[in-house]
């Protein structure tokens, strides 16, 4: 023990108060001052993204949020950047598997005129045929890239394995897929889809929250279109045993090791538990697996393990990036790790010290205008409780060890893990296949022969 | 339009050390950071890759917390830790639950008062060096494009033209002597700045960083190493090749004026003409014009430099073109510049998107859960570089004050080859078809 000086008495953390509403055409809107800063920072979803369209046209939510961006009925591409830049602000509109996005953050001296940009590109985008080629062109020079990057590679080979038919498999399009998207898809996907009936619309920033909802009642009001209903999705495989997959990158003088198992959603009763439990094992700089496998024994620069909630199902990972000579070593700490959460319980003196971690940190997540944007979007997106935040740190202090170690035996699956790792064949499919059978892919993602099977 | 005011105070400790504080009740967190003036330029010479490397070296263990203790405090007191080397400083921050403040100041006076570190977590933090060099660097396509590329190319001066991240021959040199006699020469208070920004009353705060720093001994001012260049006469030009990526990338960078110059300051608006995103006339002119380049951008480290930098524009083309058809459509735009005023109806509205910038970093500027990261940061640049972290209210207005005169004149003198320095990244796969 040290003699650092005992942590003063805690002063209460300020929730941001919130304005809730939904408006006549479903549209829900939350709003949240926070005045220190003349900005404000908008986020506006739609609850559909590329799960979607997955089986049809894998990615085409994410090119029509690309594509969104550059022209509507009554402003072209460059006037939209210069009208951006005008008003301090940066754009953004993305895609992600359960969700469509248009964010903008800017000076809230032109807030009015932020929110009916935005209302522009929800409402009016004309997808230009000349925007959406160069767009198009654009997408295939970044799944080249993508295709070189250990990371990307990783991440593809563990969604394909662990979600099979469930659209979560897929997380980017085939560069062919891409060259099918047509411009009638997109805005097709974009008019049935960028509605309000179902929308999530969360302002956060440097304005009076009446005055607020009077003008986004009055942007946003008048739009009416439905929300069509989400199709039914494959259930996802069951996993046994473990499972190597091996994507070759010649001449890789690294190893990227990607490994887990399928998790929890945020709403499911296991969620706090499961927060704790990562926590301790691999998710913050004082955990186990970086205590393990980059302090005491230098095998990597940044391991982390985390909880990844999409809509319908969950994930638990644990990545590392190896130096190629370690990577058996690795996967054997991993596990022992994993192993120990299950097995040994966790000594007070660590699950106080997790659970202090958590609640500070979300405190400190509340205390800017994206960390409350971002916390509030996660809460009204997912349909969490309405009192999520205010009752978080309570939550977390009420867990014990008993806890930690249910929930690492039911959701830290070692036993059944799909291990992908993606680096140079011949120097790591030795130590690789000591952990189960070896599949092996290129970095265009095709299965190959494997000498070793 | 709505002006900002930052609230500052400083001090200066009976040993040098600088202190400043400003107060923001809004959340109950503190960001607090100690900023040393010794960064990458300034490691000793033929030791590439030391500053980042003793860096870590900091979080090994001093006199009464041992390894893994400074951030098992810092985590179980619901907070977050980093470290970052840069050209001139290298930095130490914590937010924190501001009841753990003290607890925080106790922490990082305790390792700039002894560093204690054996040869294993030398040896432990060199292998996990390397592999953040493999992560980030050897494995990745366009690994460290351009910020390790270049510097090799536009400057002569060993403190501004080595590898910054290391060699590794350089990294296996490193002795547990070298480190302690680094941190001896510039790990003093009077070499540093103690920044303390959020939920805390100043007096308070200053009576509590006295407390625990005040009587570390001050050291005597250590050796600056001489980053002037000589003057360049010629354009220069560098090739590297890139062996995972599949386009060629072009970086061109011009040296800026001194800090804080009239020059200065109008190219930091200049920068924001030709850059900042889509609006900014090398993307417009490169990929949605003439459609040579996927994407182009680029920026200027100017608040957080102080010595020969760049503004650098980074081109990623498409391989149907060459490399002289790409930097002949770029020179277009610099001529543009060079040539013409600027017209108001467009520097305005990048004054405002400057402005927008700066009160984004002041807010956050290191993800969502530092809060007044930036606004620490600029502080400590403030005070160690222009010896006053007022500044912090104030340089905006030399940005917003620039003429379009002055912009014109700037890239008539500045936006010359001979200032200026250009790097090629070829793809491997590219150099078999003819």
């Amino acid at each position: 023990m040290t003699n650092a000086p005992a942590l003063g008495p805690e002063r209460p953390v300020a929730w941001p108060k919130r304005t809730v509403r939904t408006l006549s055409n479903g549209m829900q809107v939350v709003l949240a001052e926070s005045r220190n800063f003349p900005k404000i920072s908008a986020q506006l979803f739609f609850r559909r993204g590329n799960a979607i369209t997955a089986k049809t046209n894998p990615g085409l939510a994410g090119m029509t949020a690309t594509v969104v961006r550059t022209g509507t009925a009554s402003r072209n591409s460059r006037q939209i950047e210069e009208d951006l830049r005008r008003m301090g602000a940066d754009l953004g509109s993305h895609a992600g598997a359960d969700t469509s996005a248009i964010s903008i953050s800017g000076l809230a001296e032109f807030s009015q005129q932020l929110l009916e940009l935005v209302a522009d590109l929800a409402q009016n985008a004309n997808f230009p045929e000349d925007e959406f080629e160069r767009e198009r062109r654009q997408r295939f020079e970044e799944l080249r890239v993508e295709r070189t990057t250990p990371g990307f590679l990783a991440g593809e080979r563990f969604r394909r394995v662990l979600f099979g038919e469930h659209p979560y498999a897929i997380v980017a399009p085939s560069e062919e897929q891409v060259a099918a998207y047509q411009r009638e898809q997109l805005a097709e996907f974009y008019h049935q889809n960028y509605v309000p009936s179902d929308a999530l619309l969360v302002i956060v920033g440097d304005f009076a929250a009446s005055e607020m909802l009077a003008q986004v009642e009055k942007i946003f009001g008048g739009w009416k279109a439905p929300q069509s209903p989400l199709p039914e999705f494959p259930v996802p495989p069951r996993h046994s045993g473990r499972k190597v997959h091996l994507v070759h990158l010649p001449g890789s003088v690294q190893t990227q090791i990607l490994l887990g198992n399928m998790g929890i959603t945020r709403r499911d009763a296991d969620w706090y538990r499961m927060v704790l439990a990562n926590s301790i094992y691999g998710g913050a700089f004082h955990s186990r697996l970086v205590l393990n496998i980059r302090e005491q024994k230098g095998y990597t620069y940044s391991p982390r393990s985390g909880n990844n909630a999409l809509r319908e199902y969950g994930y638990f990972t644990v990545n590392a990036a190896v130096r190629n000579d370690v990577v058996a070593a690795t996967l054997t700490e991993i596990f022992y790790e994993m192993d120990r959460m299950r097995s040994v319980p966790v000594k007070p003196e660590e699950l106080e010290s997790a659970r202090n971690y958590l609640t500070g940190v979300f405190s400190l997540g509340v205390a800017t205008q994206d960390g409350v944007l971002g916390q509030l979007s996660t809460v009204y997106l997912e349909r969490l409780p309405e009192d999520y935040l205010e009752t978080y740190r309570a939550r977390i202090h009420e867990l014990t060890a008993t806890d930690v170690m249910a929930t690492a035996r039911r959701h830290f699956d070692s036993k059944n893990s799909e291990i992908v790792v993606v680096g140079d064949r011949d120097q790591i499919a030795e130590q690789a296949a000591l952990f189960g059978d070896v599949t092996e892919y290129n970095a265009q993602g095709m299965e190959v022969t494997s000498a070793l099977r | 339009m709505k002006k900002l005011h930052i609230p500052v105070e400083h001090i200066t400790l009976a040993n040098g050390l600088r202190v400043a504080a400003s107060p923001d009740r809004s959340a109950p967190v503190v960001t607090v950071g100690v900023y040393y003036q010794i960064g990458f330029r300034l490691e000793p010479h033929g030791r590439s890759g030391f500053a980042h490397l003793f860096e870590h070296m900091m979080f090994q263990g001093s006199e009464n917390a041992g390894k893994m203790e400074h951030i098992r405090l810092i985590n179980s007191s619901g907070g977050l830790l980093n470290g970052t080397t840069h050209y001139d400083i290298t930095n130490y921050f914590e937010s924190v639950p501001s009841n753990a403040l003290e607890r925080v100041l106790w922490l990082e006076a305790d390792r700039m008062r002894a560093l204690k570190v054996d040869d294993e977590n030398l040896r432990n933090q060199r292998d996990v060096v390397k592999e953040e060099v493999r992560v980030n660097v050897m494995n990745q396509p366009y690994g460290g494009f351009p910020w390790l590329d270049l510097p090799p190319v536009a400057f002569r001066n060993w403190p501004n033209a080595h590898n910054f991240y290391g060699d590794f021959a350089d990294l296996d040199a490193a002795t547990l002597h070298d480190v302690q006699s680094f941190f001896r020469t510039y790990y003093a208070p009077n070499n540093a700045v103690l920044l303390m920004v959020g939920d805390l009353d100043p007096a308070q705060a200053f009576a509590q960083a006295k407390r625990y720093f005040e009587d570390i001994p001050p050291g005597p001012p250590p050796p600056r190493a001489d980053v002037t260049e000589p003057p360049q006469i010629e354009e220069r030009r560098g090739e590297v090749e890139e062996k995972f990526g599949p386009l060629p990338a072009i970086a061109i960078g011009y040296t800026l004026p001194k800090r804080e110059t009239r020059d200065w300051y109008a190219m930091g608006i200049v920068d924001r003409v030709l850059h900042g995103g889509r609006a900014g006339r090398v993307h417009r002119k490169l990929v949605l014009e003439d459609e040579i380049a996927v994407d182009a951008d680029g920026s200027a480290d100017m608040l957080d430099t102080n010595g020969p930098t760049q503004m650098v524009s980074r081109i990623f083309y498409k391989p149907e073109f060459t490399s002289e058809q790409t930097i002949a459509a770029y020179d277009e735009v610099i001529r543009g510049v060079r040539e013409a005023r600027i017209g108001e109806d467009e520097l305005d509205p990048v004054k405002v998107k400057f402005r927008a910038d700066y009160y984004s970093m002041l807010e956050g500027g290191m993800g969502s859960h530092m809060p007044r990261f930036g606004l620490m940061h600029y502080l400590a640049c403030f005070t160690l570089f222009d010896g006053d972290p007022n500044r912090v209210n104030t340089v905006l207005d030399g940005f917003l004050d620039v003429s379009p005169a002055e912009a014109q004149a700037a890239a008539q003198k500045i936006l010359v080859p001979t200032n200026r320095a250009v790097l090629i990244r070829r793809p491997v796969a590219l150099e078999m078809t003819p």
